[in-house]
Parts: structure tokens; C-alpha cells; sequence
């Protein structure tokens, strides 16, 4: 028997089209919360060079480099979804641009490049340096050979760390994070659009999308730094614990009044954010009540009765309203936060769930329900790619990355001049 | 200027002024006869009150396109619509009863024809209407609408999928990426992955049968002639009469598609 | 120049690799169609690759001239209507490679029509129909009594006779394996 795509993880109920499935599944829940987090954290790191926000200078340099390390997965879960991801290229090489998709490979690399030549500005002087340093080796075994080339390489041929040159690009980084920021925000908002465009969906078709899309997005960026930032700080703690002051390393205090310091200000504009992105949700969900339009008797039974659980009570509930609460309560304390920004991880990743999922709960004939189940142990391909196996890797790339990523360019130890 | 150029110029004029008239107008048929490029544009007409709900339209369909046989998809099904006198749905045991108001259902598309009064609601599940309850029943087939707006076509992000001069939307197996935005983007849920080329795949009209004169498929192969399809750009033909002269339908109007698939005695309540 | 254009020069050389190999891998006739740019952007070549399908129904007009008697003794019963091929299957490759088309016989083919629905909205309710499940022995094939070439009651089989069952599969199962091939 043959399978149809969609079919294992559909369960299908009343009145719906025959060819009607879960198409989009866990992939398509995971773009845009991936391409979000990659949004976020950029967003954040501009918030320090562009707006001059000093006390975030720290967790700048890191969400930046970090931002870097989630960008190849913003095109995972596409790749993981395609039927054809060999020929993902396609998007490139004929893109139609009356398509919210066709752009995605334009928008995806320009963005990519921002971010890589602003990461090449903040860490050229650390690339020259390891450059010089290796060369000044006389026996370079094999890796250190291979690192030689790598930093020759990244260095582009230029040396020159003067004042006046290293001047020249921290005024370069002002500026590619200040372009960096619109390019962002069209790229998630554009995520956004992708979803907001498609007429023949009741509960995606919004001009809000896209602009609710960028500020959970934020949220959901913000979010993951400070979880990260905790974690790597808490490590770092526990390190200069053990290696005691001689080791030259900050001491246990330092590291502590820092981290709380970051850790405040950063939640305010998470905060921010958050009431920005909770306010467009709900002022949309009043509309279409209010409204009240052919589509809306479908949209309530599935909004108020089928996904009440997931929308109200893990989305709003549990991600949106108790973390505000936690972040909102006086004395914030680094622990308090990262259950709250943890918390608030997973109302961003329910809101994504609810749109796409809950986008296709309802069949197209407003008649009928698709209730979406999804894979946790494979037994084909497909439920690898689009099952919690897939989604799983989609999450723990991004640390593998950044794992190698900060081998090359360290976001800690090295004291650069931004 | 002589009587030549004179001419000349009020033809110019005349012509630069009908053609943006002619773009705007693509919505009615009746403009169709006039605009340029090819001259067929095919349209199929449907007639709720001659469908049986016999089912061998789906049965040829999926047979001739190479739809297999068994897989739950299929390019064209047929639904069946059973309205009750209290307005009420029938749902048996004690699910929340959403009460959409009709019962529907398009067990298998319908391939195998609706043998049985009883409506398939899903999961296994059925639920039996005696014949006293019904107000109103009949069937409807469904197919792709070939829009003169395809949204599917409007999203591809790729160039995969097209329309045709002569109206029809194909897809290109041999481009489609498979991202599934054509099949989110269909409002009528005419399309799906193909189980076999893991590719968007559609109703073509039978694109290989009207080249060559011959009807589709599901017209050839339907006894009652619920399902025609004819030129609109042929004045003499008795589908382009009927669109013409008679009072067609269309399906969900409201999404500005513009469907080239003409119902006869549609119901308010087909979805 | 200053080092600070470097980065750029790595982003164009990145985008002339992209425009370079786009040159080789795009077909030629890639392009707008007649539907314009929104609906027409496409590779003209795939029309024909439709158009090229095999066609499997043949129609009943290309049963004619061989099965003349069945052809024509059906037309003046109220099954001319039904095409051959719906009960004798697509006579795509019949007679050149395969000699015999199987017949669906199976009680299911006549109920498409002729199990009761009193519909209405629908010429089904007018048809003459059955309760599959009350009318004669559910197990056997209709055309025991009833012969689908001529199907009024007056032509009747006096005495039932079982047909030499299922020869080949039923139709609806041929389809299983050999579509989509």
C-alpha cells in the first residue's frame, strides 16, 4: 500500500477534502521559530552597537557570534521539509517572485553576509593575531597547520590593525548592524508573510502576521541569549571556582555581578517585546470575532474547543503571562529569569504551533477537522524528517556549531575593542 | 493629414483603449472571445442534479493519470451532501458537535461510488440519516478549477507550476521543489503530493486527452453527462452555451480565483 | 583602498559564482509564458511532456468495429449510456498486449448505481435500486440473473448462472499495481 504524504500523522474528522492533510508539519513549526531566534539575537547584539546600549556589551559580542551559529539552521527545517531538497536550489536559480517563498534565498544570504562580515570586523584583529602567532611557529604539526590556513585565510589579506584601521571597523560594524536590523526584521517578517499571504487560510491570512511574527521573534531571540548566556556564565563560574584566582580568569564575583547585571537589562526588552507581540495577537483574535466573518464559526470551534489547551493555557498561560509574572516580581534573580526566559522559549514555539498546526486544524471545506499527531519514534524517512527526531536535530545543531564556531572566533576570553 | 492617416490614428487610439478595457474585464467569459493569443480555453461544466455519485469518473481518472490505485489522493472525487430537515448534523456517540449543519462526506473520492446511505464522518466512524430526515441530497463533482487566478500558481516559489494559453495549470515534475505552498495555497484543495514523484500534483483536465480532441477522462467515462468540458472560445460549443446563456456557478467566489469549473444547480451548501 | 571593502568583494564574488552556475543549470527556455509573469513563469518544455502522457481510456467508439455485437445490442438498452470501459477497463494496451481485458463483475461495480439512495437533489433517487444487503443472496454476482448487456427485467437469465468467477482481479485491484509505474 502506498503511503501519501501527510497521511501517517493526519487524523481526520467530519467533513474534509479528500487530498487534505497536515502538509506543514514540525518543520515548518521550526522555521520560523529558528529564523526568529536567528532575528532575535541579532537584534539584541544591534541593540549594544548600534543603539549604544554599553551595559550589553557582553552578551552582545555573544548573541552576535551565536546568531551566526543558528543561521544554517533557519534553513534546516526547510531542507528537512522539502519533498525534493535537492533541488532547494531551485529557489535561486528561477525564483518567482510573486512568491512569499522566492525571496527567502536572497533575503537568507544577504543576511548571512551581514552577519559574517560584521562578525569579520569584530573579530579581525583576533584573526591577524592567531595568524601571526601560528606563523611564528616553526614545527606546525597538521591541526596547526590547518589552523594557520583557516586564519590566513579569514584574515583576507588584511593586517593591518592600527588604531586608525581598527577605528575603521568599529565604524563598519555600526553600520552593518545598523542595516542589519531591517534586513533582519524583513526576513523573519517576511516568515511572516509567507504564512499571512495565504488567502485560502482562514487563520493565517492577516496583514498583522508579519509584524506579530518580528516581535515574538525578538522575543524568542532575547529569549534563547539569556538562557545561553546563563548557561555558558554559570560554567564559567563553576571554572574560575575551580581554577582559583591564579588562573587569571575573572573571579567567581565578578563573573556573578556581571551576569545579573546583563541578565536585568536584557529582560526589559524582552519584556517589551513580549507586550508588543501579546497586544497584536489579541487586538487580531478580537477582530476576527468581532468581524465575525464566513470562516469564523470553523475558526472558534477550533481556537475555543479543539486547541483551547494549547492556545490559552501553554501559549498564553504558561508561556506568556507567568514569565511576566517571574520577570515582572521584585529582585529578579539569575535563576528567576532563566525559568522565565525558558518558559518564554516555549510560548514562542507554541505560538509558532498554534499558527501552523492550528492553521490547518480545520479543513478548507470549514466543515471538518485535521488533528496532527506527531512521529516520536520513526519507522520511515519521512517520520524522521518530520517527526520529533527532526525537530530534535534542528535544536541541537545550533550548540554543535557554535561549539566550533567559538574555536575560531571566541566570544569570552578574547578582549577585543568591542 | 489625409484621410490615410486619420485612419491610422483612430485605430491606434481605438486599439490602446480596448486593450487595458479587455485586461480589466478578464472576469467575464463573454470578453474571452476577443482577447488574443490562443484560441481554445478550456472550461468544464458540471451538473449536481444528473451526478449519481456513480464514481467512475475517479475510478478512470486515477487509472488514466497514474494516480495509484489505493493511495487516499486523487485529482478529481466526487461529494456527497445530505442536508436534514432540522438543519442538524448527525454525530454518533458524544463527540462536541460543531453542527455545521450538513453531512458530507468523500469516502476514498468517491472511487468506488457511494454504495451505502450511510456518511463517513472520519476515523472509522459513520453515521446513518433515514431517508425521512433528509430535505435535501445530491452529489457534487470536483476537480481541479483551473482558476484564471491560480493561487497555486501565484505561489510557487520556483516557477514549477503554470498556466497555460489555453487555461489549464500544470505542474513540472521535473522543478517542483516540494514545499507544499501550492497546496496551501488552493482553496479548494484540488492538489497533493504525488505518492510516486514526491511532487505537487494536480488535475490536468487531462492535458493529454484535449490536445488530441479526445473529452478527459472523467467526462468520457461519466453515463449521465454530469461532467462536460468544452471551449469557451468556441461559440458553437454546447459548454460555452450553457456558461453563456444558462445560470452557472461557481465554487468559494469570495477568494477572487476566478474557477473555470461551471456548476449547474449548485447548492449553498456545498463547501 | 581601505581593507573595510574586503568583505564585499567575498559577497560579490559569492553572488558571480551564483550567476555563473544559475547560467549553466537554468534550461533555455525557461521564462515567461503566455499567462505573463504571475502565471506563466515557467520551462515551455514541460507542456509537452503533458501533452506526451498515454492515453488508457480509448472510448467506446474504439471497441466498435471487433466487439460489433455487444456494441451495438447494448444501444437500445438503458445501459448504452455506461462507456465499455467502464465495466471492461481501460483498453490501453488491448488487443496488441493484452489479449484479454479482465471484467469486473464484482456486486459492487452494479451498486455504484444501483444500491437505493432516495436523494432528491439527484438522478440517483430515480434510478432503480436495491438494498444491497436484503435483495437475493448478497454473495453472488449480479450478473447471475441479470445480464448487464441488457439489464431490463424482461431479459432476465431464466435459469442463474454463476459466471466462471474472477478470471482475472476485478478491475478495482488491477489498478493497485499498475498505476504509478
Amino acid at each position: 500500500m502506498i503511503e501519501v504524504h501527510g497521511e501517517v500523522w493526519t487524523i481526520k474528522e467530519f467533513f474534509t477534502y479528500p487530498n487534505e492533510y497536515i502538509y506543514w508539519s514540525i518543520q515548518i513549526v521550526m522555521y520560523p521559530f529558528m529564523t526568529g531566534l536567528v532575528a532575535g539575537a541579532f537584534v539584541l547584539s544591534s541593540l549594544y552597537h548600534v543603539f549604544g546600549v554599553k551595559q550589553l556589551k557582553n552578551i552582545a559580542r555573544f548573541s552576535l557570534v551565536f546568531s551566526f551559529a543558528l543561521l544554517p539552521v533557519a534553513m534546516m527545517p526547510l531542507m528537512l521539509h522539502l519533498q525534493q531538497p535537492m533541488r532547494g536550489i531551485h529557489v535561486m536559480m528561477t525564483p518567482h517572485f510573486t512568491s512569499a517563498i522566492a525571496a527567502f534565498g536572497i533575503v537568507f544570504s544577504t543576511y548571512g553576509m551581514i552577519v559574517a562580515s560584521e562578525l569579520w570586523f569584530v573579530y579581525r584583529p583576533h584573526f591577524v593575531a592567531m595568524a601571526l602567532e601560528l606563523k611564528g611557529q616553526n614545527n606546525r604539526g597538521i591541526i596547526d597547520g590547518f589552523r594557520y590556513l583557516l586564519f590566513s585565510a579569514l584574515t583576507l589579506g588584511a593586517y593591518d590593525v592600527s588604531e586608525e584601521a581598527l577605528e575603521k571597523d568599529e565604524k563598519a560594524v555600526g553600520f552593518l548592524a545598523g542595516i542589519g536590523i531591517p534586513v533582519a526584521c524583513f526576513l523573519h517578517g517576511y516568515a511572516g508573510f509567507i504564512f499571512g499571504s495565504v488567502k485560502a487560510n482562514a487563520l493565517w491570512m492577516t496583514p498583522l502576521m508579519p509584524v506579530i511574527f518580528i516581535c515574538s521573534a525578538v522575543v524568542s531571540g532575547i529569549a534563547l541569549c539569556i538562557i545561553t548566556y546563563i548557561v555558558v556564565m554559570e560554567i564559567r563560574k563553576i571554572l574560575s571556582r575551580m581554577k582559583g584566582k591564579a588562573s587569571g580568569l575573572p573571579s567567581f564575583e565578578e563573573l556573578q555581578s556581571a551576569e545579573i547585571e546583563e541578565v536585568k537589562l536584557t529582560s526589559r526588552y524582552l519584556v517589551m517585546f513580549l507586550i508588543a507581540a501579546i497586544t497584536l495577537e489579541l487586538l487580531d483574535l478580537i477582530f476576527r470575532g468581532y468581524t465575525a466573518v464566513k470562516s469564523w464559526d470553523i475558526l472558534r470551534e477550533v481556537i475555543y474547543q479543539k486547541d483551547f489547551y494549547k492556545i490559552f493555557v501553554m501559549q498564553y498561560g504558561m508561556g506568556n503571562l507567568l514569565p511576566f509574572i517571574l520577570f515582572k516580581l521584585p529582585g529578579l534573580t539569575v535563576r528567576r529569569a532563566a525559568l522565565g526566559a525558558c518558559l518564554m522559549l516555549f510560548g514562542v514555539f507554541m505560538m509558532r504551533w498554534n499558527v501552523v498546526i492550528g492553521g490547518q486544524a480545520f479543513s478548507s471545506s470549514f466543515a471538518g477537522f485535521m488533528e496532527y499527531v506527531l512521529p516520536i519514534i520513526p519507522h520511515n524517512m519521512e517520520t524522521v524528517k518530520e517527526g520529533l527526531v527532526g525537530a530534535l536535530a534542528v535544536i541541537i545543531t545550533p550548540y554543535v556549531l557554535f561549539y566550533f564556531i567559538n574555536k575560531v572566533m571566541p566570544v569570552f576570553k578574547y578582549k577585543g575593542s568591542h | 493629414m489625409d484621410r490615410r492617416d486619420f485612419l491610422k490614428q483612430t485605430i491606434t487610439i481605438i486599439a490602446g483603449a480596448a486593450i487595458p478595457a479587455s485586461a480589466l474585464e478578464f472576469v467575464n467569459p463573454r470578453t474571452l472571445f476577443a482577447a488574443k493569443g490562443s484560441d481554445v480555453k478550456w472550461v468544464f461544466l458540471a451538473d449536481t442534479q444528473k451526478c449519481v455519485g456513480c464514481g467512475f469518473c475517479v475510478k478512470a481518472c486515477k487509472l488514466e493519470n497514474e494516480v495509484p490505485y489505493d493511495a487516499d489522493v486523487s485529482r478529481t472525487w466526487v461529494e456527497r451532501y445530505v442536508i436534514c430537515k432540522d438543519g442538524k448534523m448527525r454525530v454518533e456517540g458524544k463527540m462536541s458537535n460543531p453542527g455545521f449543519g450538513i453531512n458530507a462526506d468523500s469516502p476514498k473520492a468517491g472511487r468506488d461510488g457511494f454504495t451505502t446511505p450511510r456518511i463517513d464522518i472520519g476515523e472509522g466512524k459513520h453515521v446513518e440519516i433515514r431517508d425521512e430526515d433528509i430535505s435535501k441530497a445530491f452529489f457534487v463533482p470536483k476537480l481541479c478549477n483551473q482558476c484564471d487566478n491560480p493561487p497555486c500558481v501565484q505561489v510557487c516559489p520556483v516557477g514549477a507550476t503554470y498556466k497555460t494559453g489555453d487555461g489549464v495549470v500544470l505542474v513540472d515534475r521535473s522543478w517542483c521543489i516540494g514545499c507544499g505552498y501550492c497546496i496551501m495555497g488552493c482553496p479548494y484543495g484540488v492538489r497533493f503530493f504525488h505518492p510516486v514523484y514526491k511532487v505537487a500534483e494536480k488535475c490536468t483536465f487531462c492535458y493529454h486527452r484535449i490536445t488530441k480532441g479526445m473529452k478527459t477522462a472523467c467526462v468520457q467515462s461519466c453515463p449521465f453527462g454530469a461532467r462536460q468540458i468544452g471551449n469557451l472560445k468556441d461559440p458553437n460549443d454546447p459548454v460555452t452555451k450553457t456558461v453563456m446563456t444558462g445560470r452557472v456557478g461557481i465554487l468559494k467566489s469570495e477568494y477572487g480565483t476566478k474557477p473555470q469549473v461551471y456548476y449547474l444547480a449548485l447548492d449553498r451548501e456545498v463547501r | 583602498m581601505s581593507h573595510v571593502w574586503r568583505p564585499l568583494f567575498v559577497a560579490l564574488a559569492l553572488v558571480a559564482g551564483i550567476i555563473i552556475f544559475r547560467s549553466f543549470y537554468v534550461p533555455k527556455e525557461f521564462g515567461v509564458g503566455e499567462a505573463g509573469y504571475m502565471y506563466g513563469w515557467h520551462n515551455p518544455n514541460n507542456e509537452q511532456f503533458w501533452k506526451d502522457i498515454k492515453v488508457k481510456y480509448k472510448g467506446s467508439g474504439y471497441c466498435k468495429d471487433c466487439h460489433t455485437k455487444n456494441f451495438t445490442s447494448i444501444l437500445n438498452t438503458p445501459h448504452a449510456i455506461i462507456p465499455c470501459e467502464n465495466c471492461h477497463g481501460p483498453g490501453t494496451d488491448h488487443p496488441d498486449k493484452i489479449t484479454k481485458l479482465p471484467i469486473d463483475i464484482h456486486r459492487l461495480l452494479c451498486l455504484r448505481c444501483h444500491a437505493i439512495l432516495k436523494y432528491p437533489n439527484s438522478d440517483r433517487g430515480k434510478i432503480r435500486g436495491i438494498d444491497p444487503a436484503t435483495h437475493q443472496d448478497p454473495n453472488v454476482e449480479c450478473v447471475t440473473c441479470h445480464d448487464p448487456h441488457n439489464p431490463t427485467l424482461g431479459a432476465l437469465k431464466k435459469t442463474p448462472q454463476r459466471f466462471p468467477v474472477y478470471e482475472h482481479e476485478p478491475a478495482e485491484a488491477q489498478g493497485k499495481g499498475g498505476a504509478g509505474k
